[in-house]
């Protein structure tokens, strides 16, 4: 508890705390890389109702990223803007879960990731909006809200591909096979969500878990598919350590900015 | 992929049309006339001349297929718009296109086909699509004059369409010229960002509207259709023939000159505001005329360079081609699964 008082005592002087900076970044982090690889989609989707919809749940997710990226520009003491954060950060320095930068491969390893990223964001960001901080709440429940409709848009075509015909079926489950050894991560506890979670300060995303588990569960035992039971899980995405896809990724998402240094955009 | 829902569609207004009783078929022709004349709208079942039907469905698919090749230069630079703001614009812009798209493809679902016959119209090289996307955008700067200019040209092109004498159409064009006259805002304003920012950023901005201003005011607007417009006797007089049926029938509301002037006289003084030079140095203002004068759009030059073999021509129908053929399994898929779940439906009505 002195901890905690201590923390909340510490941020209230200076409006400053650098876990829950650094942790609103890797949310952040999270929603950008995941709305960059929907955007490699749009004109490239199965239907114009898909381009539309992958495109509607980009922006939101980009949304997300400014909110987030602003909020931990206060928090870390830098007075970093949005853009400093998305345009002005080395590869390393992202901290997103694995699974976000996943390359989309076909229409459904892109499903089965929408799948495991918006149940767990469901869940934590409602988590974060019974949280102290009202700013922070304010955004957790909005992002929920919006989520819970891209979580719709995955549950339905999980349902629609392995229900649909065999080979859309084969194709799910090998999106499920894909996507299922990196959804660990997104509930790992390493030190900083730890003192955060002891503080108090944001839900620990392990407490999601179980929850988790049984929607998606639930989800692809009623799409007539197996949830996959990976002996390997992937992390290393909290520490800036990317799958080697990622740097083309940052390179395309800064290469305008960094072509002309001093712009004003 | 065949859609069977959609046939059903189709299938009454040939019915109603075939099976009219014959007295009362010569009088509608003359009904027909009558609401035109009256500038009421043709709705759907409304009798209709076949040529009128014919020249509507060319002109809504072009539009809609348009709509959807347009996403392409524009959505090429999505991955990299230079800042969280721009990216922003930019997905919601995308977004409204592809939205357009499924507008004017359900308008054109009214007069008897289906969209599937209508892209596998475009897959194949049958309909078109404005000529101005065989052009590639090449720096982000083409973002912000595709939006201004381009669309720019569509929404004085398309505002009168918005009082079409087609009812459907009517009604997609008023949703889509309030979004058009949006995106052509934040053109405007992407270009005065990089107006505003170094040296660097502004010559990108001239080198993209140096680029994108005669696709915008030569094939945005089609061909001349008044000598005024720089036609020759007989290309004009076969526009014109065109424009006259058109404009008759409440389809079209002006010439394409007369839009094109007003296009030009809308965006000379916006260049000015900008600093940036429009790459023709015949642009001047008539104080006789009350217009700017501008070099007359030599048709065939740009039809003949942005034409249907070129490389970007065909680059534009292969991504197409390549999204509809890779995501077919998906439309098979979830097609089958309506199928089943409409079975399901059926057998549990009657509990």
């Amino acid at each position: 508890m002195t901890t905690t008082s201590d923390t909340a005592a510490e941020t209230a002087r200076t409006g400053q705390d650098p876990d829950l900076a650094a942790h609103l970044l890797r949310l952040g982090d999270d929603a950008l890389v995941l709305g960059q690889r929907l955007c490699q989609w749009i004109t490239r989707a199965p239907t114009i109702e898909e381009d539309l919809a992958l495109s509607n749940i980009a922006l939101d997710l980009v949304g997300h990223a400014r909110t987030l990226y602003t909020r931990a520009g206060g928090l870390d003491g830098t007075g970093r803007t949005e853009d400093d954060y998305a345009f002005a950060r080395a590869d390393r320095e992202f901290t997103n879960a694995l699974v976000t930068e996943l390359p989309n491969g076909d229409f459904a390893v892109t499903v089965a990731r929408q799948l495991v990223y918006t149940h767990y964001a469901v869940l934590y960001y409602r988590a974060l909006a019974d949280g102290p901080d009202p700013d922070l709440a304010g955004f957790g429940a909005r992002a929920a809200t919006e989520v819970a409709f891209h979580r719709r848009h995955a549950d339905d075509w999980t349902r629609r591909l392995g229900l649909g015909t065999p080979e859309s079926a084969r194709r799910m489950q090998a999106g499920l096979d894909r996507v299922w050894p990196y959804t660990a991560e997104l509930f790992e506890e390493d030190d900083l969500v730890s003192r955060l979670a002891a503080a108090g300060t944001v839900p620990g995303p392990a407490s999601v878990r179980p929850s988790w588990e049984r929607e998606v569960g639930e989800v692809v035992a009623g799409a007539g598919l197996t949830v996959p039971a990976p002996r390997w899980q992937a992390r290393g995405g909290r520490d800036g350590l990317h799958l080697e896809e990622f740097g083309v990724l940052v390179a395309e998402l800064q290469s305008v900015r960094r072509q002309f240094p001093g712009g004003t955009w | 992929m065949s859609t069977p829902g959609t046939s059903a569609v189709a299938a009454p207004q040939h019915a109603a049309r075939q099976d009219g009783p014959p007295a009362p078929q010569d009088a509608l022709p003359a009904h027909f006339d009558a609401l035109i004349a009256a500038g009421e709208t043709i709705e759907p079942r409304d009798w209709m001349p076949d040529g009128y039907r014919r020249m509507l469905l060319r002109q809504i698919a072009q539009h809609a297929h348009s709509e959807i090749i347009g996403m392409q230069p524009e959505g090429a630079w999505l991955t990299r718009a230079p800042s969280l703001h721009r990216k922003s614009v930019l997905i919601a812009k995308v977004q409204d296109e592809a939205g357009h798209g499924l507008y004017l493809y359900s308008s054109a679902e009214t007069l008897g086909v289906d969209r599937a016959e209508l892209l596998d119209a475009l897959h194949r090289g049958q309909q078109r699509f404005a000529a101005t996307f065989n052009h590639p955008a090449l720096t982000w700067a083409d973002t912000g004059a595709i939006a201004w200019l381009t669309d720019g040209a569509a929404v004085i092109n398309q505002a009168p369409l918005c009082r079409t004498s087609y009812g459907p159409y009517a009604r997609a064009m008023r949703r889509v010229c309030q979004e058009e006259a949006f995106h052509v805002r934040q053109g405007y304003d992407l270009m005065r960002a990089l107006c505003e920012g170094t040296p660097e950023q502004k010559r990108m901005a001239q080198d993209a509207v140096d680029r994108w201003w005669l696709p915008a005011v030569a094939l945005m607007f089609g061909p001349p259709d008044t000598e005024a417009g720089g036609a020759d006797a007989r290309t004009a007089a076969l526009g014109a023939a065109v424009s006259r049926r058109a404009i008759a029938w409440g389809i079209k509301r002006h010439t394409n000159d007369e839009l094109r002037a007003r296009f030009v006289d809308s965006v000379v003084p916006q260049a000015e505001r900008l600093g940036l030079t429009l790459p023709d140095p015949a642009i001047r203002w008539n104080e006789e005329r009350g217009h700017y004068d501008f070099t007359p759009v030599d048709w065939e030059t740009y039809r003949d360079a942005l034409g249907d073999d070129t490389h970007w021509a065909r680059q534009r129908i292969a991504h197409r081609r390549a999204a509809h053929e890779d995501g077919a399994w998906v439309r098979e898929a979830s097609a089958a699964y309506a199928a089943r779940e409409d079975a399901d439906g059926r057998t549990e009505e009657p509990a």
